[in-house]
């Protein structure tokens, strides 16, 4: 067992090592061109051999050498047989000679920042730049980035080629974007990051652990981010929401792969480590002295693990943090969990009141956890018959088979009140 | 737009499964059911018979041929559909992400022929 951990662990990390490389190359030649299509086809050889080569027989101490030595062999053979049509070879002399320049740096400086900035800049539409990031930074594949978005993958595809080409035509730049426009623009960084992390954040098979679906890829992002940008509050807070989040994912199962919620964990389960690591973040955050809403649900998760941990509520305090997040964003989903706080101090009356309203939002029609809390919430007030309806609407819209049951659970216990 | 969702499911497991599974099986589809309906999505759907009561019907060098059966002969068959009406792709598979047979076999999605949207 721990000889198959240990080759698992070995593939995984030189597997992580292909793409971090592939991902500062993509960067460094992207830049330079501001073609970042052809930037993945210059290096796409090369890191199809990395990725099967390395986790067989290790890294090679300079990877990224490694795969500038493979593509530059491969421009010079392109370039060789292009050399007779004069126009289609002015992009290949580019790339080559970029290529070239890489190969000249002692060490690839690392503009992943800035490349990400160009893939989430507000040109591009806002469903593609989570994807986009994705594949030009970590190397992932339109199939499996399609399948994460529940989203056709030969529509992937044409949508992630129409983004690289939007980049080229319309010169989006490759930079870290200034002063003043920094906040708003990495708003739009964070929140791509956020997106695949949410994107992950289900569990459809239920029972296996192991299938981090865009979770380690998001987290490794905002890792990058944090490092590159350790003085912005908002990106910290977004790594320590990360954190707290992933710190619990064990614990959302039963050994049975039952759906376990917050309330009924077991904090014994939970990755204390990155629990600590969170904490240190979003005291950092703090320091820094500027709120904004990932701090604040950074904020919210550790509320959650203080009142789990040490047995005392803290409910105001909850409700607090959540006005002020339903100030800063006016978002139904934040509506509906300080409804829930509401609850815990004013009771479930108050508390549904205080929903979002389908009619003011169609969204919600299809948001399973606006149905499933309305369901606890009328089933507190006894409106068994509304709750009833609540939950089976929440069990339809459900993926997730271990959450449905769950939900199917909740909906048994309701007393079956006289018929209608 | 419409889509036609088909649920492909195995149909030897389900005589399988206890009879508790069974009613959180058929309580799972109506709760599918129900959501669609609520979303105002729902054009259409309809369990089938298992493919052994199926028979197929073809014409074979002129002549009209007639087998017992399913026309593939597969594990996993054609258990029941969804008609719905949504805005694009996206939402066709979302929605059929959502149908209790993904979960344990498959749902194909296709686009209704003709009209645009």
């Amino acid at each position: 067992m721990t000889f198959h951990d240990g080759d698992e662990r070995a593939r995984s990390t030189a597997e992580a090592v292909a793409r971090r490389s592939y991902g500062k190359l993509v960067a460094f030649l992207a830049a330079r061109t501001r073609d970042v299509a052809a930037a993945e086809d210059a290096l796409s050889e090369a890191f199809a051999s990395a990725l099967a080569d390395w986790p067989r027989n290790g890294c090679p101490s300079n990877p990224e050498a490694w795969l500038l030595t493979v593509a530059r062999r491969k421009a010079i053979d392109m370039a060789r047989s292009r050399r007779r049509h004069e126009n289609a070879g002015e992009p290949l002399r580019v790339m080559a000679e970029s290529l070239e320049a890489a190969a000249a740096e002692s060490e690839i400086p690392d503009q992943r920042l800035a490349l990400m900035f160009a893939c989430a800049h507000p040109a591009i539409d806002a469903g593609i730049r989570a994807p986009l990031i994705l594949q030009v930074v970590l190397g992932l594949d339109a199939a499996r980035i399609a399948s994460a978005f529940l989203v056709s993958p030969v529509a992937m595809g044409k949508r992630l080629v129409r983004a690289k080409d939007k980049i080229r035509q319309a010169g989006i730049p490759f930079c870290i974007p200034g002063r003043d426009e920094l906040p708003g623009r990495l708003d739009t960084v964070l929140g791509s990051i956020y997106a695949a992390f949410a994107e992950a954040w289900t569990d459809p098979g239920g029972a296996d652990v192991a299938r981090r679906d865009l979770t380690e890829e998001s987290l490794f992002l905002a890792r990058l981010v944090a490092e590159m940008l350790p003085q912005e509050p908002e990106v910290l807070g977004l790594l320590a929401l990360m954190l707290h989040a992933e710190a619990r994912r064990r614990a959302r199962r039963s050994a049975d792969g039952e759906y376990v919620p917050l309330a009924e964990q077991d904090p014994a389960l939970w990755d204390w480590e990155m629990i600590k690591e969170a904490e240190a973040l979003l005291l950092e955050a703090s320091n820094l002295r500027s709120i904004g809403r990932y701090q604040l649900e950074g904020a919210l998760q550790s509320a959650h693990v203080f009142r789990r941990r040490t047995g005392r509520p803290n409910w105001p305090e909850v409700l607090q943090l959540y006005d002020a997040l339903w100030a800063i964003s006016g978002s139904p989903v934040v509506a509906i969990n300080r409804a829930l706080a509401i609850a815990e101090i004013h009771g479930a009356g108050a508390a549904l009141s205080a929903m979002p309203s389908v009619s003011a939002d169609a969204r919600l029609s299809e948001y399973q956890p606006y149905w499933a809390t309305r369901a606890e919430l009328l089933a507190k007030t006894h409106a068994h018959d509304q709750a009833r309806q609540a939950y089976e609407v929440a069990i339809g819209l459900e993926r997730d088979p271990a959450v449905r049951r769950f939900l199917q659970k909740r909906l048994s216990r309701l007393p079956l009140g006289p018929p209608c | 737009m419409k889509y036609l969702l088909m649920a492909y499911v195995n149909e030897a497991a389900w005589p399988q499964m206890t009879k508790g599974e069974q009613e959180q099986g058929m309580a799972a589809y109506t709760a599918y059911r129900e959501a669609l309906t609520t979303a105002g999505v729902l054009a259409g759907s309809n369990r089938l018979q298992p493919s052994s009561t199926a028979t197929t019907v073809r014409l074979a060098n002129g002549k009209s041929q007639v087998l017992d059966g399913p026309f593939v002969d597969s594990k996993e068959q054609l258990g029941g559909y969804f008609l719905i009406d949504v805005a694009d792709l996206d939402a066709a598979i979302s929605w059929a992400a959502r149908c209790p047979a993904s979960s344990h076999g498959v749902v194909e999605v296709r686009p209704i022929w003709g009209m645009p949207a």
